[in-house]
């Protein structure tokens, strides 16, 4: 059975098209500027969050990094502790800082300890709570900088929101870094054959402590931002996020085998799932309906494009 | 007597596991000196079964090669499924129906996960992550909030030791016997064949498929079990309950020395990695840190466990250098 090859970022597009006009359908001013805007803002958290999961996943080897959840919710914190004594700009910067590190311990766990990646992640995450609970003693007492809830807080009518403008610039300098940077053509090399890119001189542990750091930085990112949205901290913050951002990458057609992918297309991803979970809340179902469909239907996406070849290819 | 007993270790998936539970339960023992009575050892011991029963499923799913992310969300369904068929004052035959109603249950959602693997082929991290939304919606469906109670009678039953055997041991016994008698027969190479290499198994003659399907099925009708054995020992339901059990599942896995990757490990060490995991926790709580310390450091000695495999390599390696 020979199966046809559809780009899978365009069908991701036109699944977002067909989505939002669905929407529209459904809930007359759904296709409202403002409600469009309202989406693509909830879209710009997990596609931040999940910009750092696309390189993880890029390089391949069963890459994937599940700390982001955590990382973003101790960015969030640090940056709500942290404004009140030292201003907005060096909070945030401390807590992009954290996830940077955190990163790149996961990136040194992975090489140097030779831990698979789901569980070096997994019990970092154990670590990143840890660290929360230890720094925070449960008082969650700060502020948000008003720079924040400015780039995603509500903007004049016909406005773009600062965080989309935030996004497509990350979303740029991704992209510049996958296809114009040296670190981008070695990161493809160790995700489709690390053997070979060892062999040819990739400096394969280097990459891949940069990667998860950078993932980790992302994650980090996404919890400052998401932060000026929630204008509050808990310790939760950044759970959602975990597992939908690997769904983002997935759907957006990087294969969780890495070394193929884009992250132009988990940018598509993750206005997908948001837009699924708008759509679902706003046809006001109960929480226990909604979570059965969200899962059925992501399975049917996953069933369109996000198989492996047969075995007896 | 330690030289035989390396011996006798070397090369066993599950030595470092059994070296770590060792070590931890007398670590424990030393903190808190009442760990020694048989009354509170095996109750510790038993307030484990649930995730043991859990992570035996994970590890037949990762021997094949693949995970499971909805085990967890499966044992809440089964959970809130099995408290609310029980009436208070349930008879004998009412509890037989709501446990099989539950076992049966989670075998349909380990088929359900198996088909999304082994017949279309999805990639299991993120098929099972789709599927436990589907059990934690309908988990919540069944109950959306907790409650609910279970007779007296079977918390007291759960917490018995027939034949002055605590029923953790019994438990364990009816989870490793089936399976070393399992790997005896032709399925115990077919599993370790299809996780170590699908394509190869296929190629000369395994049916791959068949076989991830049995593994996600028994990963399921064992998260079933696990469901049993934790409304027993909380007496209640929660929709919930079951979330953290999926990580943990894995964690343990990997601590009793099964490859993540498939084809090499095995269920005995899963049951010393969740011994490892309980003790940990109970160190921790004993060691008089305070308590914001605690999930840190609790962290911390789980991914140095995790990763102690290797640092084993790298000191001796280290030694070797020192040396020459």
């Amino acid at each position: 059975m020979g199966r046809r090859v559809i780009n899978p970022v365009i069908l991701a597009v036109a699944l977002a098209v067909g989505l939002f006009l669905l929407a529209g359908a459904l809930q007359p001013g759904f296709l409202s500027l403002r409600q469009v805007y309202n989406v693509l803002r909830l879209a710009a958290f997990l596609g931040i969050i999940a910009a750092g999961q696309t390189l993880v996943i890029l390089a391949g080897g069963e890459g994937i990094d599940l700390s982001v959840g955590a990382v973003a919710t101790l960015g969030a914190i640090l940056t709500f502790r942290l404004t009140a004594e030292w201003g907005a700009g060096p909070a945030i910067l401390v807590a992009l800082a954290a996830g940077l590190a955190i990163g790149g311990a996961n990136g040194l766990g992975v090489t140097q300890l030779g831990v698979p990646p789901l569980v070096m992640t997994l019990g970092m995450t154990l670590v990143v709570e840890g660290l929360i609970l230890a720094v925070t003693r449960g008082q969650l007492v700060g502020e948000v900088p008003r720079v924040l809830v400015a780039l995603v807080g509500p903007t004049p009518v016909g406005a773009v929101p600062g965080v989309l403008l935030l996004w497509a610039l990350l979303a740029g300098l991704v992209a510049l870094l996958l296809a114009r940077t040296r670190y981008g053509k070695h990161l493809y090399a160790v995700g489709t054959q690390r053997t070979v890119a060892t062999l040819s001189g990739v400096r394969v542990h280097a990459v891949l402590v940069a990667t998860y750091a950078l993932s980790g930085l992302a994650a980090s990112l996404g919890g400052v931002v998401i932060l000026g949205y929630t204008q509050q901290v808990f310790l939760s913050l950044g759970d959602p996020y975990t597992l939908p951002s690997v769904a983002a990458v997935v759907v957006g057609g990087t294969a969780l085998a890495g070394g193929q992918g884009s992250y132009w297309g988990t940018v598509v991803g993750a206005i997908v799932l948001t837009l699924l979970s708008s759509l679902l809340t706003g046809l006001q179902l109960p929480e226990a309906l909604r979570q059965i469909i969200y899962g059925v239907v992501l399975l049917g996406l996953l069933s369109v494009y996000g198989r492996q070849r047969a075995l007896r290819t | 007597m330690t030289r035989r007993l390396g011996t006798l270790l070397r090369g066993r998936s599950y030595a470092l596991a059994l070296l770590l539970a060792l070590g931890g339960l007398a670590a424990n023992a030393l903190l808190q000196p009442s760990l020694l009575r048989p009354g509170v050892l095996s109750g510790n011991l038993l307030n484990t079964l649930p995730l043991v029963l859990v992570a035996a499923g994970q590890t037949l799913v990762v021997l094949g090669g693949g995970v499971d992310l909805s085990l967890g969300a499966l044992v809440s369904l089964c959970n809130v499924t099995f408290v609310t068929l029980l009436a208070a004052r349930a008879s004998a035959a009412e509890v037989a129906w709501a446990a099989t109603a539950a076992l049966g249950l989670g075998l349909v959602g380990g088929l359900l996960n198996g088909a999304c693997v082994a017949l279309l082929r999805l990639q299991p991290i993120v098929a099972t992550f789709a599927t436990s939304f589907v059990f934690a919606g309908a988990a919540l469906y069944v109950m959306p909030s907790p409650g609910g109670s279970v007779p007296q009678g079977l918390v007291q039953a759960y917490y018995s030791s027939p034949l002055g055997i605590p029923n953790f041991f019994w438990g364990v016994a009816a989870l490793l016997l089936p399976w070393w008698a399992a790997r005896r027969t032709r399925y115990g190479p077919y599993l370790y064949a299809v996780g170590g290499d699908a394509r190869a198994a296929y190629v000369t003659g395994v049916p791959v498929a068949l076989v991830w399907l049995t593994t996600y099925a028994l990963a399921g009708l064992l998260a079933g079990l696990g469901a049993l054995a934790l409304t027993l020992s909380t007496g209640t339901g929660d929709p919930l309950v079951g979330g953290p059990m999926t990580l943990s599942s894995i964690v343990a896995v990997v601590l009793g020395g099964t490859r993540l990757r498939g084809g090499s490990g095995g269920l005995l060490g899963t049951v010393l990695g969740v011994v490892v995991l309980s003790t940990v926790q109970n160190i921790v709580a004993f060691l008089g840190v305070p308590s914001w310390w605690q999930t840190l450091i609790n962290g911390v000695i789980v991914l140095l466990a995790l990763a102690s495999a290797r640092l084993e390599v790298l000191l001796r390696r280290r030694g070797t250098w020192a040396g020459a």
